[in-house]
């Protein structure tokens, strides 16, 4: 018996970041509480080797390793490098928050690279399995993050119901995936395109199970109906972890789009889209007008995670590269501008008071000038007003979807954006034209000013030169969706 | 070679002098701050007076052009250019934030450095909007400058400001966004370009043509504002700090007719046609009921925001008569309205600033304690009235002359602005100025100072240069608004 050892130069990152967290879960044992830093050290290390193992390994087309269930590609690659560098700052943004709470363990740093990692293997997945496999590590770490806070009923019972849903959302993915198994004989990816592709599938139960996965794949992008987990889980978690999960996952989720939908069920777009339409319009609209009536910012972003989620959807189902690249760079714009938001939460809060509820951005200009002026342009750009790349992230979108010919889906989505703009610039209002209701100074780690400037400039940039980030999405996207 | 870049240094060297304003100009130095602030409005508008003088009136085509690829992949392009419609936009612009800056000198108590800069960034986004040659650029420039704006009614400005200030951004925005829509859908019909230029060549159905003429219309409309899309106007006006009013009225509602003058007529000139019976329609409304809500206005800000509305709405009138006289006479009503109208939120703003109210019944008797003030006041108001000699004059004079050669009662109408217009606004000069002493605060009014009597007598020269010669506005426009016209008059489809 031969044993053929799969070409491993492709999983590098992975193979590196699964060694790292596991030295780093036996390191902490050995750190000492005054020493916990060091935790956060290795992790940030981690990181940056991982980054570094991805992009040095970039070879800019399509590998395949395992035996076909494991794919590294452009677009892979983009994206991992994303989630990589949106966890290093969500980290970093979340030091002092963890540290006031009691939250900065060993524990929430692994957790938080295993989540990565799950992402990372979503990315590159090009077998049902494979897919499954990457989404339950996520979901798993995820969900044990959210209930990381013990002593919290709040945080206990966001965990709880997003464990019952993300079960019951990753059976009816396992149901539709299965479906599509008796259909087309295959797990692959590119077996069960070629199947579909050459007619000997049966449309009814590919239809029938395409609905199941679609459902699944919307539960896990948090998309109307489906949404109902996303603002409980936002207010509930340890804003240290929103912001974990308003940001890497979303990324993982488009990729889950891209390699089913896409790359498995590409051929059966004119199903897929019709059920991606209503998703998305739904999302917009009751993500926008749930938004408006929230007094919590956490909540208030989550509902406009939903909205901006289903903009996103908008990008896919237009079925071309464009729209497809479209997405993509949304993606990007959308965890910088999450980043950026939940960091000036972060800022903000302090020792036994958390800066979650809107009335708490009163009167920040009076208080910080530039943090307000951080916070002013990051809604900006989530309202997607120029000069952000908030706003490039909408038009390409709708330039995607005017493209495929639906002229009444941008005309929605235009005015869906106009509902938004309300609920972003009562932020604006808050922080500008109230009064402060409470005067404690802001104290911030000279780290995370940097890094809220940095975003907030990149947002900025980005708004005015997007041209490296869209060439880099397009192609990302044509390199790896040629096949 | 600083010819070609003359354009980009009027934009952004404001945005510039903005910035710097916020970096350096801190609360703790507003000696600082003020100087600094003033440098940049005059550098300002120090660039752009090459710019007429550098005009050539022989040609309908785009002067200063500066073209850059910007986004490669929706060809999206740095385009700036000016012609005879945008010129004098862009100098009464960076014209009026000089004004601005000195009015707002020591006025303004909280926040001056962000004050400053906001009115600075404005400034230079304004001349952008001006000078765009492609459609996503202008639409940059256009959604950009509702920021500042919004902060500036939204911070300095009375007490409902953030009501207003919320009012004025959705309306704007609702408008903008289906602009956005339909600049999307010209990009692919000009086979993937979103130069404004080529969007006016492009042959395009009845049907969809009136469906774009909506789209602009919405967005530049809201602007003008028209009736009945206005009623953000007041309340914005009102709550507005002077600064902000006098921006708003002298140039941001001249982007709603620019609009209408650069994307409507040229790119939809059939829907034009078909649905200029609607637009004059509300161009009339507007000058003739607008001037009476305007008589029974108790504020004076409030009166004048109505004015403003009135007024424009002869703007539109004149644009949608589709002959010379129309447009050029719309072109001279804006720009005359843009210092007549800034003029008078000036004047209450010297009002506002030592009795801190806008009601015309706590004043009477002003011109006991303020003669000097009296007197700008007077020629402001008499400009506002459409006094012959003053710019006022000469924009209604010409609309009402075009419109008569398109009908009658057009013309009958629209000249009862020329009543309505003296009523209201003599009416409230005669109860603020004029008759005994009202009250004990008005009777401890100062005169204006120099710095006030400055900015009042420049106003004052220029609304009297414009009335009494305005030949070389004239001649600037000519070109171009014949070629507007030729656009117009030929069917796309």
């Amino acid at each position: 018996m031969t044993f053929a050892t799969p070409n491993l130069v492709p999983v590098y990152p992975e193979i590196f970041l699964l060694v790292a967290l596991s030295a780093i879960l036996i390191a902490d044992l050995f750190v000492s509480e005054t020493h916990r830093f060091l935790t956060y050290a290795y992790t940030q290390l981690a990181l940056v080797g991982t980054a570094g193992f991805l992009v040095l390994g970039a070879t800019g087309v399509p590998l395949t390793t395992f035996g076909g269930m494991f794919v590294d590609d452009p677009m892979a690659r983009t994206l991992k490098l994303v989630a990589v560098l949106a966890v290093a700052l969500m980290l970093a943004y979340s030091r002092s928050y963890n540290q006031q709470r009691g939250l900065f363990r060993g524990e929430f740093h692994v957790l938080i690279l295993f989540a990565l990692l799950g992402i990372m293997v979503m990315v590159s997945a090009n077998h049902f399995l494979v897919l499954y496999l990457g989404l339950e590590l996520l979901s798993l770490s995820m969900c044990a993050l959210i209930a990381l806070q013990r002593d919290s009923a709040q945080s206990t019972e966001a965990a709880m119901k997003y464990f019952v849903l993300a079960a019951l959302a990753s059976g009816l993915l396992l149901y539709g995936l299965s479906m599509l198994y008796g259909a087309t004989g295959s797990l692959q990816m590119a077996l069960v395109s070629n199947s579909i592709l050459s007619g000997s599938a049966d449309p009814a139960i590919l239809v029938f199970g395409l609905v199941f996965v679609v459902a699944g794949l919307a539960f896990k992008l948090g998309v109307v109906p489906f949404h109902m987990w996303v603002p409980d889980v936002y207010e509930g978690a340890p804003t240290a972890v929103t912001l974990f999960v308003s940001t890497a996952p979303k990324i993982a989720a488009f990729a889950f789009f891209m390699r089913l939908l896409v790359g498995a069920l590409g051929s059966l777009v004119s199903d897929w889209q019709s059920m991606l339409v209503i998703v998305s319009v739904l999302s917009m609209l009751v993500g926008n007008v749930t938004a408006i009536a929230q007094t919590n910012i956490k909540r208030m972003l989550a509902y406009s995670t939903i909205s901006h989620m289903g903009f996103l959807l908008l990008g896919i189902l237009s079925g071309s590269l464009g729209g497809y690249a479209a997405a993509m760079f949304y993606v990007v714009a959308y965890v910088l501008m999450s980043l950026g938001a939940f960091g000036v939460i972060l800022l903000l809060g302090r020792e036994g008071f958390e800066a979650d509820q809107l009335d708490d951005f009163k009167g920040l200009n009076k208080r910080n000038p530039w943090v307000a002026f951080m916070m002013l342009l990051i809604m900006i750009s989530m309202a997607g007003v120029p000069v952000s790349v908030g706003f490039f992230a909408k038009l390409s979108v709708l330039s995607a979807v005017l493209d495929a010919g639906m002229t009444w889906l941008v005309v929605v989505a235009v005015l869906m954006s106009l509902i938004g703009a309300f609920y972003y610039l009562r932020v604006i209002k808050l922080m500008y034209m109230d009064e402060p209701e409470d005067t404690t100074p802001i104290v911030a780690e000279a780290d995370h000013r940097i890094l809220i400037g940095l975003n907030a400039l990149a947002i900025l940039v980005l708004g005015i030169l997007p041209q490296p980030l869209i060439d880099l999405c397009l192609a990302s996207i044509t390199q790896s969706m040629r096949g | 070679m600083t010819a070609h870049h003359l354009l980009s240094l009027a934009v952004w060297l404001p945005i510039l002098a903005g910035i710097l304003v916020l970096a350096f100009g801190g609360e703790e130095r507003p000696g600082a701050t003020r100087w600094l602030s003033l440098i940049g409005a005059v550098l300002g508008f120090a660039v752009t007076v090459p710019l007429y003088l550098g005009f050539s009136n022989d040609t309908a085509a785009m002067q200063f052009v500066e073209m850059a690829t910007w986004i490669p992949s929706f060809n999206i392009n740095y385009h700036l250019g000016i012609d005879g419609i945008s010129l004098w936009f862009v100098l009464l612009n960076s014209f009026m934030t000089i004004l601005v800056v000195i009015a707002g000198w020591v006025v303004i108590e909280k926040r001056l450095s962000q004050y400053m800069a906001a009115f600075l960034i404005m400034s230079g986004l304004i001349n952008g909007v001006f000078s765009a040659l492609d459609a996503i650029l202008f639409y940059v420039f256009f959604e950009a400058m509702l920021i500042p704006m919004y902060l500036i009614i939204g911070v300095w400005g009375g007490p409902r400001r953030v009501y207003a200030a919320i009012k004025f951004f959705l309306y704007t925005l609702l408008g903008s966004l289906l602009m956005l829509a339909a600049f999307i859908y010209l990009y692919f019909e000009a086979g993937g370009s979103f130069e404004i230029l080529k969007f006016q060549m492009l042959p395009l159905p009845l049907g969809v043509q009136i469906l774009i003429f909506i789209a602009f219309f919405l967005s530049f409309a809201v602007k003008v504002p028209m009736w009945p899309v206005h009623t953000w106007l007041p309340d914005a006006h009102v709550e507005a700090p002077t600064g902000g009013s006098v921006i708003l009225a002298a140039i941001t509602l001249k982007i709603g007719a620019y609009g209408f003058l650069r994307f409507n007529l040229p790119i939809t000139p059939d829907a034009s046609h078909t649905l200029s019976g609607v637009m004059i329609a509300l161009s009339l409304i507007a000058v003739v009921y607008i001037g009476l809500v305007a008589l029974v206005q108790n504020d004076m800000k409030k009166l004048v925001a109505y004015s403003s509305i009135s007024h424009m709405g002869f703007v539109t009138l004149g644009i949608f008569m589709f002959n010379a006289l129309g447009v050029e006479g719309g072109l001279l009503q804006m720009i005359s309205h843009g210092f007549v109208s800034g003029a008078m939120f000036l004047c209450i703003g010297v009002l506002y600033d030592r009795m801190h109210t806008r009601q015309i019944s706590d004043y009477g008797g002003v011109v006991n304690t303020m003669p000097r003030f009296a007197a700008f006041f007077m020629l402001f108001a008499m400009a506002n009235a459409g006094l012959p000699g003053t710019s006022g004059f000469i924009g209604e004079f010409v609309v009402t002359l075009s419109a008569i050669q398109v009908n009658f009662w057009y013309a009958a109408l629209a000249a009862t602005t020329l009543i309505f217009g003296a009523a209201y606004t003599l009416w409230m000069y005669k109860r603020v100025v004029f008759g005994e002493v009202a009250n004990d605060h008005v009777a401890g009014l100062k005169d204006i100072n120099c710095r006030e009597a400055l900015f009042l007598a420049v106003l004052a020269a220029l609304v009297l240069a414009m009335g009494l010669y305005p030949k070389p506005l004239t001649d600037t426009m000519h070109a171009s608004v014949q070629q507007l016209l030729e656009q117009v008059s030929t069917t796309k489809f």
